[in-house]
């Protein structure tokens, strides 16, 4: 294993209490392997990704949890030592790159710092790699454009001078965070493209951090669900496509407009807002927005990740399989509510779009 | 070379060799200079044109000593003649711009025989060094300052440097001037019998240019630190900064290439108001320790009525802030890559 | 056209409901800042003084500040009864230091009472007007700002000088620096019309035919009356220190009406011998002046909408 995760908790001490942004987080990365982590806005994915790299802003800190990298603590990393480690073994590419760039140095100081700066390749060298980089993720014109400023790129070259940034010391783990989300939607196709590519050529691993359901099927092994700084469900990307089985996986999937579904009236969402994380609701931290939850999901603590395929797991009570399997007319006596079971009958099953 | 459907490209009507210019950012550059060395040219025309007419309305002629004694009407009227106060306003402000451009800015009603320029002249050295000395504490101090307090922000450093600049910031430099005069001159002479004390005025190549110069400096370090405190900690909000962290570059670098290019944009361009408050400053410091500079000349033609005087430099006064916001500005455009000179 | 008048009542309403918190919100605020409320504190008492150290020189209770004790010149404090000593003429420091308030508290508040209306009128139809009107406007507002304040008050000030009591000598002191400070203002207001200028409401009122200037100031003044007051408040200080120096330099009110700038410029004369005449007067002035700063600053932080909630 690469990256080894060990019940991660981050939290931000903040005037209104303490925020449990990453709240006992296990999960690995395999070298060369694609792991996606999906998620609604504020379920901590970033924060993880931004604990691996010890970049948490005040007032966050992590509290408890190891981060094992090649074996090597990365919470009990000396200053010098993390410094070598970032941009270096593991190296993170942002979510906005307008304002990830410094806007009065050009792009070609901006990546050739990135590879000075941890003695691996002399400026001599370096010069000519970030016009190698710059062409290796397309961007035209790549001798004239090295010396532009951020603001005289388009948004889509950006983003990819930031995987070159990312890229250029060879990292052995690549973490995206939300790599499409602030552009276009046709460059987003241009940028997953050019990301796959690049996974086969290098063959680093990938933490791709993204709500852009498309994007895990097309590049992901394995993937992540992540709600209120938990896991809720891991395992191989198919499996979870094909059956989710923790009701949020399968709310995620099932808004996901499809275009070759019938028309409905409306868009399908999750009712309800993400929790408050400094006052957690008790128990399951989904109930109060699962369409099948029942009295246990409230009152027991929070169910622990159990198995329940091969290489997949979920926190659930129900879970999916055991909701798809009752009838209405044994809902009473089984884990079902009633709403919940009325609503199965017209709810089409969850599908995966391609591959 | 410029035949395409449609409209005409932008240098259709240029030659060659414009065309590359306009179309280059040094030639934007080399553009904006000229407009803006001409746009000078209105406001001090301005300037001359309002301080003309102020000197013009003022009740009673120039030859009233306030509580002298009265000059005889023959008299009167020979200064006139010679100084062509007879002549119809008009023609007066033509006559003047007209010397003016030729840098003669006449001669002086106080100081009989002596011109403008010479005045001006002999007032300059000690302005422009008291102004220079001003100037080189305010840059490193302020800027030092406002981000030391950044950096450590929040602690007792950021609130006693704060706490200093808001002080300095509100006391006007006569008040502070006095003040230290009182401290450095009259006290620290009674404590150190005579041993250790600043001078309170005249003029020297020594101690006698600390207290003015600090005087002058203070509320532009003031106002500088602040400034430059609020820009480094809005910069370091950033999300680049994080990026940089994130490529694993050491804090210095962080700090140098990446806060601080950014962060002291905002505080290049309030160089030329400093600039400006430099020059009127020195009309109160030169007073309070004086110093025969062309600040101090100033308030002495204000006081006797001398009109050349007063006209003549309020124009310099004028043309040397303007030429200083036009360095700042241009220094702008090569520090900021973004700004576009349209 | 009814929804539209529907709507624009909500809106109003809306707005009403908004204003009412937002200064109730300041308020609080306000409160909270140590600083601002010590500069508060302050000012209300130098205004108090102002008022009321006439009458006590009546009383009989504060010396009078025009008396000559020719057997106290130059006392230090506390000597022969003086509380604060006496300066070159033998005048007391204390009475002089406390009938001086009033002319630089009536300097620094009326003066913005001036700046008011011309900021407000060229900002309003800077903004209103747009396009050529609004460019010639700024462009001569520039052309304003590139006077230095300082010399230009200094030189309206020499040619123009009314004799009388001092409030009357006051007058051009006034005009000068209004002249001098109304840019700013105007600036904002400018700023605020053509914000509200963009907003749906004046387009809707304008294609059914009524005047939009109505709709824009009872839209401007509560959503700018925050910044108004702000940049106000910041000016009294500076209008307070353009009087200070002229008075210092000599070319501001004539004795014997005792202003502080004056009272430093004369106890500088003789600085060596009585220090404390010019400590008082100069500390008199700073203080006030950053009572007058503390306040702008928690006004401005009280009143900022970023920071509501």
């Amino acid at each position: 294993m690469l990256l080894q995760v060990e019940d991660l908790h981050t939290q931000f001490f903040t005037s209104r209490g303490v925020v449990r942004a990453v709240d006992g987080v296990t999960f690995h990365v395999d070298a060369g392997e694609t792991l996606g982590v999906v998620g609604e806005s504020g379920c901590g994915k970033t924060i993880t990704a931004l604990s691996i790299l010890r970049l948490i802003p005040d007032p966050g800190r992590i509290t408890s949890g190891r981060i094992l990298f090649r074996g090597r603590d990365v919470t009990k990393m000396t200053d010098e030592e993390i410094r070598d480690f970032r941009g270096n073994d593991v190296a993170m590419i942002f979510q906005d790159p307008m304002t990830s760039l410094n806007p009065v140095t050009r792009i070609g100081s901006q990546i050739e710092e990135a590879m000075t700066a941890h003695e691996r390749f002399t400026e001599t060298v370096a010069r000519p790699r970030v016009i190698e980089l710059l062409k290796r993720v397309r961007v035209p014109a790549a001798e004239s454009r090295v010396k532009d400023y951020p603001h005289q790129f388009s948004g889509g070259m950006r983003q990819r001078a930031m995987i070159a940034m990312g890229l250029s010391n060879e990292p052995d783990l690549l973490i995206a965070d939300e790599p499409t989300t602030a552009l276009d939607v046709t460059v987003q196709a241009e940028i997953i493209q050019l990301m796959k590519q690049l996974n086969r050529e290098l063959g680093a691993a990938m933490m791709l951090i993204t709500h852009n359901m498309a994007l895990v099927a097309s590049l992901c092994q394995r993937i992540i669900v992540m709600y209120a700084g938990r896991i809720v469900e891991e395992g191989p990307v198919e499996q979870i496509f094909n059956s989710p089985q923790h009701p949020y996986t399968w709310s995620l999937l099932r808004s996901v407009p499809r275009v070759d579904e019938a028309r409905k009236d409306r868009l399908v969402s999750i009712r309800g807002m993400p929790p408050d994380l400094t006052q957690p609701p008790p128990g399951c931290k989904f109930h109060p927005r699962c369409p099948f939850v029942i009295d246990k999901c409230r009152v027991d603590p929070e169910p622990r990740l159990e198995e329940v395929a091969a290489g997949q797991v979920a926190r659930c009570w129900v879970l999916m399989r055991n909701a798809r399997e009752e009838s209405v007319e044994a809902a009473k006596q089984s884990a079902l509510s009633r709403e919940a079971a009325e609503k199965l009958k017209e709810a089409p099953a969850a599908e995966v779009g391609g591959g | 070379m410029a035949v395409i459907a449609g409209r005409p490209k932008r240098g259709a009507l240029l030659p060659v060799g414009l065309t590359r210019l306009t179309e280059s950012r040094a030639g934007s550059l080399a553009f904006y200079v000229v407009r803006r060395v001409l746009w000078m040219i209105p406001v001090v025309f301005f300037v001359i044109v309002i301080t003309f007419v102020l000197m013009h309305s003022a009740q009673g002629s120039p030859w009233d000593k306030a509580g002298g004694r009265q000059l005889s009407d023959v008299v009167i009227r020979n200064l006139n003649e010679k100084y062509g106060l007879n002549k119809p306003v008009f023609e007066q402000f033509f006559l003047y711009i007209w010397n003016v451009l030729h840098f003669d800015f006449g001669l002086s009603y106080q100081y009989q025989g002596k011109t403008v320029v010479e005045l001006i002249g002999g007032g300059w050295p000690y302005t422009a060094t008291i102004g220079v000395l001003a100037f080189l504490l305010i840059v490193p101090v302020g800027v030092g300052l406002g981000i030391l307090a950044a950096l450590r922000q929040n602690t007792r450093v950021d609130y006693a440097t704060m706490g200093f600049a808001t002080f300095a910031a509100s006391f006007p430099n006569f008040v502070i001037g006095a003040l230290m005069v009182v401290f450095f001159s009259v006290l620290m002479y009674k404590w150190t019998g005579g041993d250790f004390f600043l001078p309170a005025g005249g003029w020297g190549v020594d101690d006698h240019l600390i207290m003015p110069a600090v005087t002058l400096a203070l509320l532009p370090i003031a106002y500088t630190a602040r400034l430059t405190r609020a820009s480094t900690l809005e910069t370091i909000r950033q999300d680049y900064i994080r990026t940089a962290w994130a490529k694993g570059l050491p804090e210095r670098l962080v700090v140098i290439r990446h806060v601080l290019k950014n962060s002291l944009i905002p505080v290049v361009t309030t160089l030329g108001p400093t600039f400006a408050f430099l020059v009127t400053g020195s009309v109160i410091v030169e007073t309070v320790f004086t110093i025969p500079g062309i600040g101090r000349a100033f308030v002495v033609a204000v006081t006797s009525r001398d009109y050349p005087m007063i006209l003549g430099t309020t124009v310099l006064f004028s043309v040397v802030i303007a030429v200083a916001n036009l360095v700042v500005d241009v220094l702008y455009v090569f520090i900021d890559p973004r700004v576009r000179l349209s | 056209m009814a929804v539209a008048t529907v709507e624009q009542a909500v809106r109003d309403w809306e707005v009403a409901e908004e204003q009412v918190g937002l200064w109730q919100d300041a308020w609080v605020r306000f409160r909270r800042n140590r600083l601002a409320v010590f500069g508060a504190g302050l000012v209300l008492f130098l205004i108090v003084v102002a008022v009321a150290s006439p009458l006590l020189v009546n009383l009989g209770i504060l010396k009078n500040p025009f008396t000559q004790h020719v057997d106290s010149i130059q006392t230090a404090p506390g000597v022969n009864g003086f509380a604060l000593g006496t300066d070159i003429l033998g005048r007391d420091t204390l009475s002089r230091l406390m009938i001086g308030s009033a002319v630089s508290l009536t300097v620094g508040l009326l003066v913005q009472g001036i700046i008011f209306p011309i900021g407000l009128t060229i900002g309003l139809t800077a903004g209103y007007f747009g396009g050529r009107v609004d460019n010639l406007l700024m462009r001569f507002t520039d052309i304003w700002y590139a006077f230095p304040d300082l010399l230009f008050v200094l030189v309206v000030v020499s040619v123009w000088h009314l004799d009388g009591p001092w409030f009357i000598q006051l007058i051009p002191i006034f005009g000068a620096i209004a002249l001098v400070n109304w840019v700013n203002l105007a600036r904002l207001v400018r700023g605020q019309v053509l914000s509200i200028k963009e907003k749906e409401y004046i387009e809707a009122a304008r294609s059914s035919g009524s005047t939009p200037v109505k709709l824009i100031l009872k839209h401007l003044l509560p959503n700018s009356l925050g910044p108004i007051i702000v940049t106000l408040t910041f000016g009294i200080p500076q209008a307070i220190f353009l009087e200070a120096v002229l008075s210092f330099l000599g070319v501001g009110i004539r004795p014997p009406q005792p202003t502080w700038g004056q009272m430093v410029y004369d106890g500088y004369e003789a600085i060596y011998a009585n220090p404390t005449a010019v400590v008082f007067p100069a500390l008199a002035i700073g203080f006030t002046l950053l009572s007058f700063t503390f306040i702008g600053d928690g006004l401005r932080d009280a009143l900022d909408p970023r920071m509501r909630r």
